[in-house]
């Protein structure tokens, strides 16, 4: 469904994405992963037309990106930012009618108003309808935001680091509702730094380090020691858990008892 | 239920009663007595007229005579005034009246789109260097006896492109690059004023229009006025929705589908014709465009579907009465002072000379009012500076 071939992005001089490739089928939630500063981002963005690839080709049920109008590529694609601040006293219902921008010419109709709803509902902010997003926590304000990718209605969701900055419990809040999406039949492009969240949600994880693919497929054939020590140079154990029946990345770090604090050694 | 539809509308239609009001109270009040219906009377039989005349000057052009003095005779009031009073009302204080509430509503359009450009409270329909454009054409103007309005007005107009074609980086247009590009062309176009200022002959008439009045007002000057900004009213209208996703961020906004830049540069055209279209015949009103949004996100939300028309109604309401104080308030003052028996009143009488008659600059008037509210603002919502 969604065909990434060979895109290379470049800021100026400095290349940031090099002949990456991204395969990816309706229904399967994708895990982006890698350090900081690797391109994943980038690659999220350009998937978006947000950024134009100087090389390389990205389409959709077989349609070019390049032959489709802003708004065709709204209905298909909907995102979720890294960073998102609100400044202005917006309901929660306003924002999240934002979603249907694309749809929308002049004023909503009922039918807008239902899907909004219907947004709301899924994400459990219905109750939240008439707050002001200024006045929201930090996951209820993502689980906004969220609401209003979904009133987009969109083949594909991108999510880059949903949940970066949330507390433990509205991570997994945040990523059972995005998984649920995508079981309802969404492909889901989600930027991950949790590697144990990545492993236990995703269908596929595609590994950057500094804009090449270095390795792609089921978290079992990606999140190996060996590639985790080319792309992050630290040292894992990987082993089966049993309780979520799913993989566990165990960085290998010294017990802190027998470890002298780094600075005292220089004074 | 789309949210649109209810309460914002019913506020919407209040505020234009409110500003018709507004007007045709205005219009009576002055140096002369005519009482507010005689006035509406006076006003409505002037709009009948002139109907009427349009009516047999389009038959005209395709041909048919008609005598249109018969038309509408069952609608029309009884003429109970005198032709002082019509030549009072519908020659000097109406002209007045409507170009005050033109620009109001020009200044409080502009200022409300370029608060939600900017993402800035702060900003006002001068931000961006289009008073320092505008107040530089008139000082040339006067000083080189050319017609000021055409000259401020293409000169405000050039600056605005100036910055913006300035602040573009690679096909776009970061708006604090652009804040940063207004304030040095500002300064620079300042500077020049002060020049014309230090060499003119005209020092009392360009500072004068500098502190922004409707002294000059005419039929002529208002027609002008009209077309530009009601054509930039509407257009600015089309733009609410896209305003509205992209206060949650360009990228956001350019996600969902608008065309981020073609809207920035569009609303920044749009605001900056009818700023300077205001602006070339009024001089520099200030606080207008920035308060009068401010109040209004206050009592209708940030929705610019709402918060836009709402601006425009309100900003032409305030601009009417701001003029009316500063036309009627020093007379009203003369009086006091003679009626008293003061010494110190009696001493600044002499001092000041005649107060009767005497027309104070609106922009004195809105700025008076406007400072110390905007103070207000900022003290009760510290904790968030915008509404």
């Amino acid at each position: 469904m969604l065909e990434v071939n060979g895109i290379i992005v470049k800021y100026g001089n400095r290349q940031i994405l090099n002949q990456v490739d991204l395969h990816a089928e309706e229904g399967k939630f994708v895990g982006i992963i890698g350090p900081n500063g690797s391109g994943k981002t980038t690659l999220v963005k350009t998937i978006n037309n947000l950024i134009k690839p100087t090389a390389g080709s990205i389409t959709i049920d077989g349609q070019s990106l390049d032959t489709m109008s802003s708004i065709e590529i709204a209905k298909n694609i909907a995102m979720v930012s890294q960073v998102i601040s609100i400044n202005f006293e917006f309901t929660v219902e306003d924002v999240v009618l934002m979603g249907r921008t694309p749809y929308i010419k002049g004023a909503e109709t009922h039918e807008d108003m239902e899907i909004v709803q219907d947004a709301m509902k899924k994400t459990r902010i219905l109750h939240l309808k008439d707050r002001f997003v200024t006045q929201l926590s930090g996951g209820e304000l993502q689980k906004v935001i969220i609401a209003r990718a979904l009133a987009q209605d969109p083949k594909i969701l991108l999510l880059d680091e949903p949940t970066s900055h949330l507390d433990i419990t509205n991570q997994i809040d945040i990523l059972n509702l995005v998984k649920d999406a995508s079981r309802k039949g969404m492909l889901v492009i989600a930027v991950m730094h949790d590697l144990n969240l990545a492993a236990y949600y995703c269908d596929k994880i595609y590994l950057i380090r500094d804009g090449d693919m270095i390795s792609s497929g089921t978290p079992k054939e990606v999140l190996t020691p060996s590639n985790i020590k080319t792309t992050y140079n630290i040292d894992v154990e990987v082993i089966n858990n049993s309780i979520t029946n799913s993989l566990y990345v165990i960085p290998l770090l010294e017990p802190l008892g027998n470890h002298e604090p780094a600075f005292s050694e220089g004074i | 239920m789309p949210k649109y539809s209810g309460s914002i509308r019913s506020v919407i239609i209040a505020l234009a009663v409110i500003l018709l009001v507004v007007v045709v109270s205005n219009t009576a009040i002055g140096t002369t007595n005519i009482s507010p219906v005689l006035t509406a009377k006076i006003i409505y039989m002037g709009l009948l007229e002139w109907v009427r005349g349009t009516i047999s000057w389009t038959l005209s052009l395709i041909g048919i005579p008609f005598d249109s003095s018969a038309l509408f005779s069952s609608i029309v009031p009884d003429n109970t005034w005198t032709d002082g009073q019509e030549k009072i009302i519908m020659g000097i204080r109406l002209p007045r009246v409507i170009l005050a509430a033109l620009v109001g509503a020009a200044l409080a359009t502009a200022g409300c789109s370029m608060q939600g450009l900017l993402k800035n409270p702060l900003a006002d329909p001068y931000i961006i260097g289009m008073s320092s454009g505008a107040a530089l054409g008139a000082a040339i103007g006067f000083t080189l006896m050319l017609p000021t309005q055409l000259i401020s007005f293409i000169i405000a107009t050039i600056t605005i492109f100036v910055v913006y074609n300035i602040s573009k980086v690679g096909g776009k247009v970061p708006v604090d690059t652009l804040l940063l590009a207004g304030i040095a062309i500002s300064f620079f176009l300042s500077a020049l004023t002060s020049f014309f200022l230090f060499f003119s002959e005209s020092l009392h008439q360009i500072i004068y229009w500098m502190m922004g009045g409707f002294w000059n007002a005419s039929w002529d000057k208002v027609k002008i006025t009209m077309i530009i900004v009601l054509a930039g009213i509407g257009l600015s209208q089309r733009h609410a929705w896209n305003l509205n996703t992209m206060l949650l961020g360009e990228e956001q906004a350019q996600s969902l589908g608008v065309n981020v830049e073609s809207v920035k540069k569009q609303v920044l055209v749009i605001s900056a014709l009818i700023t300077a279209a205001a602006v070339s015949v009024s001089g520099i009103v200030g606080f207008v465009g920035l308060i009068i949004p401010h109040i209004m996100r206050n009592i209708i939300g940030p929705d610019h579907r709402g918060l836009l028309p709402a601006s425009t109604l309100m900003g032409a309401t305030f601009l009417v009465l701001s003029d009316t104080f500063a036309r009627t308030f020093p007379s009203k003052v003369q009086a006091v002072l003679e009626s008293s028996d003061i010494m110190l009143f009696q001493v600044i009488l002499e001092r000041v000379g005649s107060l009767q008659g005497v027309d104070l600059p609106v922009g004195i008037v809105t700025a008076l009012f406007g400072a110390p509210f905007f103070v207000y603002l900022l003290r009760k919502r510290r904790k968030s500076l915008y509404a």
